[in-house]
């Protein structure tokens, strides 16, 4: 196996990688996600959108690369900043954008958030706010097809998961752990690490005595692979061969996309750490990576190879505003979740919430729900 | 309804007294626990099993024993020593609709993997709007176990019961044992399963309905173990036992207690505590834990809430010393509740107010 232990780097100048459609697909969703990034932090400035919010601008690479290749079975499960994830799997952006407005119609009905993104229907597994957290969710996930398709015996259950997580997640005990369960019981994973370099304000290579990620797959016994995550169609090679090993069942794979984060944490975050005016070797470091920009990249891609014209892109561009004002404008009118939701779905059975005073379950009280969360 | 079984003693299993008819048979925790896992997981293929030594050892405690052999390895998981790492697999797994029972060795090791059991189990459903339900129980001995220190003797119903989203069960006798994991096992919402160590070995008279593979018991619903109109007694778990053995001679001296099995500590049965104390007017909590925002005090104040009229003397709150669990055997007699502290309070509780009549 080509991978095992080797960097690779795959140069891309003649060959025709995608097709046409392909690549108007490619940029359909890094634009969405570009655009939609933007639109957050404008609405949050006006006041729309609050608590903690955190924009993907810079690594849509990653997230279209990778999704874009699975199945509408196959499981996500992501961090906090999981707005383009969730965009890229599938999840309408109406529902995305309420969801960020804690309105009713948002995907979660208003009770998730912008760091608790959950779809059902798309797969989508979260949205978790503790870094960390989601790997071993998504394991889980990844065991649960491979328990369908080996215990229960159904045929055809061969999703995949992939778990995004970034570079100061690497340094957490849970990566460690579930590195090793995956490799021992081989499950249907890739583990991608979206490495942006900075961890809040904790650069990586001070917080980290061996700052290649890739390297800490062998060690595990399963493939390690850096890839330049600012580059979609490096990322979807890289992509393809993980996740069709998954899916045979030749186990995990652990990936590392070198990529960056153009705005700060979040939109909470003044970005002093990588202020260029106070730390002069960040200012050449932030222009590097500015200069790689995955959608002028693609953009070039598609020009140079002659796959699409100027006026196909702007057509695209100028769909995806579309799109997002009427997102913005549906979310707006969107109403607030009524006060009757504030106990629902604490339980699947809401039996759990015990017996009332006169003897019977509170949950079948046609009042219940009325009253305040005492309970 | 079952027939409230009376223990009037409770007995170690070496000496196995008979105080009913013929057609009760003894069982004890340990035997309980088994079967109720062994027919769930044949009654249901996506059951599954997870945790340290709960395969090839058979158990830490032997309550997986021989379910490794039936099942095979693909149900009944050896992890390694990685709590959050497989604890949060078996969510991941369970928001798929398996069912896995994940084994704590003992539920102190369970806050190496209290981030999943709160953040990803708990509060799944909710953060979802209901997209998500997570079907997973996870089960161990809590609480005391015999001169094992401090680091190993903590009890965390009062911890996991304080969050909403999950329910959390405590059983003391074999009957509660089975009837509660099955409907722990059946339920679709994140179970705590506190178990103690200690009860494992004891065994108890159950009926011939209790060993019947669909028997259930509700989840929510305390069991009045003893009746009595003088003074009410809350206990889970091991307490329960002490809690009878105190009725037993508070009633010979006059004082008739109530003893309520809570068995669920989330949701917590207050309709039964406070009819219960309508009656009797007096209240005695009892556990195992630390006595600060304990199991305790909420009783108390879901009673002081609900029935403050019909008190006639202070609650009386027994609960584990306040201090981390001490190593030496006297000193941990002296650290968790004894049968005498009971009777004490008991009767603290009966004479703090002057009665109106002799007590009966």
């Amino acid at each position: 196996m080509i991978f095992d232990y080797i960097e690779i780097f795959i140069l891309t100048f003649c060959e025709q990688l995608i097709t046409k459609e392909e690549g108007l697909v490619l940029y359909e969703d890094m634009i969405l996600g570009r655009f939609f990034e933007d639109m957050c932090a404008q609405m949050y400035y006006r006041g729309k959108m609050f608590g903690f919010v955190h924009l993907y601008n810079g690594q849509e690479a990653v997230s279209t690369g990778f999704i874009k290749f699975l199945k509408k079975e196959d499981y996500v499960v992501s961090t906090y900043r999981d707005h383009v994830h969730a965009l890229s799997k599938g999840v309408p952006a109406r529902e995305v954008m309420s969801e960020l407005f804690g309105k009713a119609t948002g995907c979660c009905r208003g009770q998730g958030g912008s760091m608790h993104m959950f779809s059902k229907q798309h797969n989508l597994l979260g949205g978790f706010a503790f870094i960390g957290e989601g790997i071993p969710v998504a394991t889980g996930a990844a065991f649960s097809s491979k328990y369908r398709r080996e215990v229960l015996k159904e045929p055809g259950a061969d999703e995949v998961t992939l778990a995004f997580f970034g570079d100061g997640t690497c340094n957490n005990g849970q990566f460690y752990e579930c590195l090793n369960m995956a490799a021992l019981w081989k499950l249907p994973i890739v583990f991608v690490v979206e490495n942006n370099l900075w961890a809040i304000g904790m650069s990586h290579l001070r917080a980290t005595s061996d700052p290649q990620i890739w390297k800490k797959g062998p060690a595990f016994g399963m493939p390690g692979i850096h890839v330049d995550g600012m580059d979609v169609l490096k990322v979807r090679e890289v992509a393809k061969e993980a996740i069709e090993r998954a899916r045979r069942g030749e186990g995990p794979t652990l990936v590392e996309c070198e990529t960056y984060r153009f705005r700060g944490h979040s939109l909470a975050d003044p970005d002093e750490l990588r202020d260029p005016e106070s730390v002069s070797s960040l200012a050449a470091e932030k222009a590097h990576y500015a200069g790689r920009d995955p959608i002028t990249a693609l953009k070039k891609y598609l020009f140079d190879n002659k796959l699409a014209s100027e006026q196909e892109l702007k057509a695209i561009d100028k769909k995806i505003e579309e799109l997002l004002d009427e997102a913005v404008e549906f979310a707006d009118e969107s109403p607030l979740p009524p006060r009757s939701q504030l106990l629902e779905n604490v339980f699947a059975d809401p039996k759990g919430f015990g017996i009332g005073p006169d003897g019977k379950y509170r949950c079948e009280d046609p009042k219940f729900t009325q009253g305040t969360a005492h309970v | 309804m079952l027939r409230a079984i009376r223990h009037k003693n409770i007995l170690p299993a070496f000496s196995a007294f008979r105080a009913f008819s013929s057609s009760a048979k003894e069982m004890t925790v340990r035997e309980a626990l088994n079967s109720a896992l062994d027919e769930e997981m044949s009654a249901d293929p996506k059951v599954f099993l997870m945790g340290e030594e709960v395969g090839e050892y058979q158990g830490a405690y032997k309550i997986t024993k021989g379910l490794l052999d039936k099942y095979g390895p693909e149900r009944v998981l050896d992890t390694p020593i990685t709590e959050a790492g497989f604890t949060g697999i078996g969510v991941g797994a369970a928001y798929y609709g398996l069912r896995p029972v994940v084994e704590f060795m003992t539920f102190n090791f369970s806050m190496q993997a209290i981030d999943h059991i709160i953040n990803s189990a708990a509060k799944s459903n909710y953060m979802s709007a209901g997209q998500i339900s997570v079907p997973i129980v996870f089960r161990g001995p809590n609480g005391a176990a015999a001169g094992v220190g401090a680091q190993h003797s903590q009890c965390y119903a009062a911890w996991y019961a304080s969050c909403p989203g999950l329910k959390v069960l405590s059983p003391y006798s074999s009957e509660d044992a089975r009837g509660l994991l099955k409907a722990a096992i059946r339920d679709p919402d994140p179970v705590v399963f506190l178990e103690n160590e200690l009860l494992y070995g004891e065994s108890f008279p159950v009926s011939a309905e209790v060993l019947d593979s669909s028997f259930c018991l509700p989840i929510g619903k305390a069991k009045i173990e003893r009746e009595g109109k003088d003074v009410t007694i809350t206990a889970f778990s091991k307490m329960v036992g002490y809690a009878l053995k105190a009725a037993e001679i508070l009633a010979k001296e006059g004082i008739s207690a109530e003893v309520i099995n809570l068995r669920s500590i989330r949701p917590l049965d207050r309709s039964t505590i406070n009819a219960s104390v309508r009656k009797t007017n007096r209240l005695v909590t009892v556990e195992e834990g630390f006595p600060q925002h304990g199991v305790g005090a909420e009783i108390c104040t879901s009673v002081i809430e609900e029935s403050f009229g019909y008190l006639d003397a202070p609650v009386e709150r027994i609960a584990g010393a306040d201090v981390p669990m001490p190593y030496a055997a006297n000193l941990e007699r002296m650290a968790v509740p004894q049968v005498e502290d009971i009777v004490r309070a008991a009767k603290r509780a009966c004479y703090r107010s002057v009665p109106l009549a002799a007590t009966a």
